[in-house]
């Protein structure tokens, strides 16, 4: 076995994807466990919570340029703990990884960062908020004005983020059920950011505007036992209002959504209420996996199609799985990302 | 009928098994040093690849502080956050063992414990106790450090690896890096380099292994050892198949005759002496792993002592090796038998046979004028050649062309002592001694070429060594040898020393690039050190005043040959500062180009760099009193303080250890060369009865010509020494000034060994007089009716 491998098993659990993630299935011992009477506190937990297995920063971004070509942008830090501490220097059990990528109707780029936490390399800053990996930030005074910056071999962003809305708790004030069985996470957004900025692609520079969703969730046992992976959708209707619904597939499917309003209020939706259906399918980096689904919330009214804007974007990282710009069409129109996990090959 | 025709050929072997064993062993004994020299630079390069991939050396450019400082683990995190993908590495010694520390998380691909099979995880190797993954020998060797030993056999000889932060907590240097890998993917938008770390500089990738660089010398010359061994047995093979098919004519004319056509007859033969090559290959390559087994121990020393490799004692068997010692060995039978078959397939269907024609006919004006060719092909290429390539050819042809002026001198000199002889039997003596030479030519060639080797490598090997042991003289001038920690330290040597009275030199030294290569930049204080010590190859008049005037610089031999600055040539040091070069110092076993600044130019163009390490002079009694005083009043360790005679005594040991090798390959080049004497003679004893039987008849007794036969032998093998010795003293020029300046960048002078050519003179004697004993004991109690019956039916 290879150190690379390593490396990849030990981060795999981020994606919270089949059994064999790195024991993400067993027991966390030590650990501290999401609770349904936790009130989130901000700015606070907009920083890092090194007592949970694992955290995420997640912002994906729907961009058009001068000439009206869409865009789709992630930029994703992930911490992993192998003991439930912080600490200084090499001895930090804390290890973060960057995914970065931009997806073009022609193209997808992705590009990753691996780093130790202790030695300043990656990390997290509640206020002024500071999210970062060796060169990449994503920074401001506050987590409603940011600064988004990527880079990579081939291609490299530099973007602008404000807030025009309130951040968003799911599920239950923030604790969000995942299973059955009652594994939960801690899981809040702020899905309203206005973007503007410069993509650098091969083909030179292009100014974007767009829009923004950034997904904070931190956990020490996402999956039941028998869940081998996910599709999640973020879903922003031209109406203003916004949809987040993940199936979570197993033994039996598990859905959870919630109903953003053009205002920031929120409806909690449970298992059963938001509906998917794959249209069609395509193959990508030997796998198949459905590009196009059916998306069905009826207390809503809501029957789409939601189709991939570039069905070949693959992340082709240490954990590869899907992640892309999605276009909306049917009972109401828009755009959105949708990421699909657990798709062995 | 193929089988019938295999059998009736085989049958010539099963008759005479004499020339079967000289077939075989010539051909194993020449594969056997040829592979087992092959097995040893197999070994070394395999352990030198295993180290070069686990420090990224070689496929990655490297980020080093100019000064050669330790890096601050803070300027890794500052490169990391202006795009710079790097990767940290820690290098230390504990307790003999060389301590690797790296990053996994940002090492490039390949880097690392490449084969750790179970029981291994990231969390146990970056946190806690941490894990440490070496060879089972090194691991053992380690002290109890706390952590979990894993054996992985793929990891370089003597090394350690383990993750960074337990290296810097084993090593005592938290918060250092010794220097930074550079991932050969960037991210665009990376800033340079001179605007986030001024002191850092990014040194290409080299094309080899500094450490693999160094010891090529080293082992070219065991390759020239191993390729003139085979070439050797080649001869004993070429002779033995040539007199093979000279005997078999007229089992081949009977074959013909009965209707095997000539292309089944070629191919037959062919099978069968593939097959017996292959036989030949099995043992030869079998001997070579024995040869290696044997040396490999006394090789890995010399190597880790005097370059700093670390080589594995142990040797593994790779397919790669025993498949192209066979393929040689067959290869060499093809070689050594193509033109016999050549002669086979033209032969008129009648043709009788006539093995003693066939010996005769070895000789004449054809090889005159082939050693000639390449005597003067080697001449021309040593004058006007270029390039490696034209060194190794030129030294082929210097070699075979010596060997084949070897009979016509011969004959020469033999002719010259019959002119001289007196009485009948001298006569006699010398004239059959000449009318012997084609017989024996091929063996006395084999001779020659042994000799020539072993005359010529060790004197590279002896010049080497006394050009080494001077130049340390010069470099090792200063008595005592210490290195402070810290700035802070240094200072305190200074001051300590003031008051001690002794002279301070500090040793100040940046990494930088000139001319697109890799150097290092010396400051040096004008000092009489200097000025009575060094020697320099080529110079300027007054050129140390010169250099105290800053009107100059001097470079290392290798920076002149590799980069063309020659006296007074112009060398760019760093921007705005460009002066002429004004003399040459030699700098054997240093892969890298070297300047040296005036020091006080040095501090104004590198303002930032303070000196760590100081050679002190002192008068060789009083090192102990400094030491002490330098332990209690500077805070110095007993290892950061190194008296020059420990470090040439080293040096010394190192060198006992490469004559081990050296007498061990010489003692089995003469063996083989005997060897193929022993068995030209034994071919030759019977066919010579007949001239010998009418010595007999007329009156000498057996006893007197075997006495003779012996003394023919040592005669024949004196000359060919004789013959030797300008040969191997050309074959060691060339090495020295052409094969060594094309191959490492430096020429050393060549000495001259008497006594030792004198007792290889004797050795040769020795060798050719044991061959002749077997012989010549048969000889004397040969029963008088054979000799007799040599008139009864003479051919």
């Amino acid at each position: 076995m290879n150190a690379r491998l390593f490396v990849l098993l030990l981060l795999l659990p981020f994606q919270a994807m089949a059994q064999g993630f790195a024991g993400l299935g067993t027991d966390a011992a030590g650990f501290s466990q999401p609770r349904s009477d936790t009130v989130l506190q901000f700015p606070a937990d907009h920083g890092a919570h090194p007592d949970y297995r694992i955290e995420w920063w997640y912002l994906t971004a729907n961009m058009t340029g001068p000439d009206g070509t869409p865009y789709g942008l992630q930029w994703t830090l992930f911490r992993s703990a192998l003991a439930p501490r912080d600490g200084q220097g090499w001895d930090s059990p804390q290890l973060w990884m960057g995914h970065a990528a931009v997806t073009t109707p022609d193209a997808h780029h992705v590009t990753e960062r691996l780093a130790r936490g202790g030695i300043g390399q990656a990390g997290v800053n509640a206020a002024p908020f500071s999210a970062w990996i060796d060169d990449w930030v994503m920074e401001g005074p506050d987590i409603n004005t940011l600064r988004l910056t990527a880079s990579a071999p081939d291609f490299a962003y530099d973007v602008s983020l404000n807030a025009k809305g309130p951040l968003v708790l799911h599920g239950q004030n923030g604790y969000s059920v995942k299973s059955a069985a009652g594994q939960a996470s801690h899981y809040y957004s702020q899905p309203f950011y206005k973007l503007y900025g410069t993509l650098t692609l091969p083909e030179g520079d292009v100014p974007v505007t767009g829009t923004a969703w950034l997904d904070r969730e931190w956990s020490s046992q996402p999956l039941a036992q028998d869940q081998t992976g996910w599709d999640w959708f973020s879903l922003s209707f031209d109406s203003g209002d916004k949809l987040m619904g993940f199936v979570l597939r197993g033994s039996k499917d598990y859905t959870s959504a919630t109903w953003i309003g053009a205002d920031g209020t929120t409806i909690a939706l449970l298992d059963g209420a938001f509906v998917v259906a794959p249209l069609s399918h395509h193959r990508v980096a030997g796998r198949t996996l459905p590009v196009e689904w059916q998306v069905l919330l009826p207390e809503k009214g809501v029957d789409v199609v939601v189709k991939a804007l570039n069905p070949d974007a693959w992340m082709a990282t240490s954990v590869p799985y899907w992640e892309g710009p999605v276009m909306i069409s049917g009972s109401h129109k828009g755009a959105g990302y949708l990421e699909m996990t657990g798709y062995d090959d | 009928m193929t089988r019938t025709i295999l059998s009736a050929l085989l049958g010539h072997w099963r008759r005479n098994p004499l020339h079967l064993i000289t077939l075989l062993a010539g051909l194993a004994l020449g594969t056997a040093l040829w592979s087992g020299v092959q097995a040893i630079n197999a070994e070394a390069r395999a352990s030198y690849d295993a180290a070069a991939t686990a420090l990224g050396e070689g496929s990655y450019a490297q980020i080093v502080a100019q000064d050669g400082a330790p890096i601050p683990q803070q300027n890794y995190v500052v490169l990391r956050r202006a795009g710079w993908t790097v990767s940290p590495v820690l290098e230390g010694d504990l307790g003999g063992v060389r301590i690797v520390g790296i990053d996994l998380l940002t090492a490039p691909r390949g880097i690392g414990p490449v084969s750790v099979d179970g029981g291994a995880d990231l969390g146990a190797f970056l946190t806690g106790g941490g894990q440490i993954f070496a060879r089972a020998d090194t691991v053992a060797n380690l002290p109890d450090t706390g952590a979990v030993g894993i054996i992985a056999p793929h990891v370089a000889p003597n090394t350690a690896i383990m993750d960074i932060g337990l290296a810097q907590r084993l090593l005592g240097r938290a918060g250092q890096i010794d220097r930074l890998i550079v991932s050969p993917e960037q991210p665009i938008t990376r800033r340079p380099l001179a605007t986030i770390a001024p002191g850092l500089i990014e040194t290409a990738p080299q094309d080899s292994s500094d450490v693999a660089r160094l010891t090529d010398s080293f082992h070219l010359n065991l390759t020239a050892f191993g390729l003139l061994s085979f070439v050797v047995g080649l001869f004993i093979v070429h002779g033995a198949i040539g007199l093979a098919f000279e005997q078999r004519r007229q089992m081949v004319r009977t074959l013909r005759a009965l209707g095997v056509p000539l292309g089944r007859m070629i191919l037959l033969i062919a099978a069968e002496l593939a097959m017996l090559g292959l036989i030949a290959g099995l043992v030869g390559v079998a001997l070579g792993y024995a040869v290696a087994a044997a040396l490999l121990p006394d090789v890995a020393a010399t190597l880790r002592g005097l370059y700093g490799a670390d080589v594995s004692g142990q040797l593994t068997l790779r397919p790669a090796w025993w498949l192209s010692g066979l393929a040689i060995a067959v290869g060499g039978t093809a070689v050594a038998s193509a033109g016999a078959l050549w002669s086979l397939a033209r032969m008129p269907l009648l043709a009788s046979a006539q093995p003693r024609a066939w010996v005769m006919a070895r000789q004449g004006a054809g090889l005159t004028i082939a050693s000639v060719g390449l005597l003067l092909l080697a001449v021309g290429l040593a004058v006007w050649g270029h390039g490696l390539i034209a060194g190794f050819v030129m030294l082929g042809a210097l070699l075979v062309g010596g060997a084949l002026a070897l009979p016509p001198l011969l004959t020469l000199a033999l002719r010259w002592g019959e002119a001289r002889a007196r009485s009948p039997v001298a006569q006699w003596f010398w004239a059959d001694a000449r009318q012997q030479v084609p017989g024996l030519s091929l063996a006395l060639m084999a001779l020659l070429l042994a000799m020539t080797a072993n005359v010529g490598v060790s004197t590279m090997v002896s010049s080497f060594r006394l050009t080494f042991i001077g130049f340390l003289d010069q470099r090792l001038a200063s008595e005592l040898y210490v290195s402070a920690t810290d700035a802070a330290q240094a200072d305190r040597i200074v001051a300590v020393a003031e008051t001690q009275g002794v002279a301070v030199l500090p040793i100040l030294s940046v990494n930088a690039q000139v001319a697109g290569q890799k150097v290092e930049i010396y400051g040096a204080r004008d000092h009489a050190t200097y000025r009575d010590n060094w020697h320099l190859l080529r110079a300027v008049p007054d050129v140390w005043d010169a250099l105290a005037r800053a009107e100059g610089v001097l470079v290392n031999e290798q920076l002149y040959r590799r980069a063309g600055r020659d006296l007074g040539t112009m060398v760019a040091i760093a921007p705005g500062l460009e002066l002429p070069v004004l003399g040459i110092y030699g700098d054997y076993g240093n892969p890298v180009g070297q300047v040296i600044l005036n020091d006080a130019v040095f501090t104004r163009q590198f303002p930032g760099v303070t000196a760590l390490r100081f050679g002190l002079r002192i008068d060789p009694s009083q090192i102990d009193g400094v030491r002490a005083i330098l332990r209690d009043q500077a805070g110095l360790t007993d290892s950061a303080m190194v008296d020059q005679a420990s470090i040439k005594a080293l040096s010394l040991s190192v060198f006992e250890r490469t004559f081990t090798v050296t007498t061990a390959l010489n003692i089995l080049t003469l063996a083989v060369a005997g060897f193929a004497m022993l068995m030209s003679l034994l071919t030759l004893a019977e066919m010579r009865l007949p001239q010998l039987a009418p010595v007999w008849a007329l009156g000498v007794p057996r006893r007197n010509l075997a006495a003779l036969d012996l003394l023919r032998a040592a005669l024949l093998g004196a000359l060919t020494s004789a013959l030797a010795l300008p040969l191997g003293l050309t074959l060691a020029w060339a090495l020295l000034a052409v094969v060594n300046v094309e191959a490492f960048g430096w020429r050393f002078p060549m000495y001259l060994f008497p006594l030792d050519y004198l007792r290889l003179g004797a050795l040769a004697l020795v060798a050719a007089a044991l061959a002749a004993l077997w012989p010549a004991w048969r000889l004397s109690r040969m029963p008088p009716v054979q000799l007799l019956g040599v008139f009864r039916h003479e051919r």
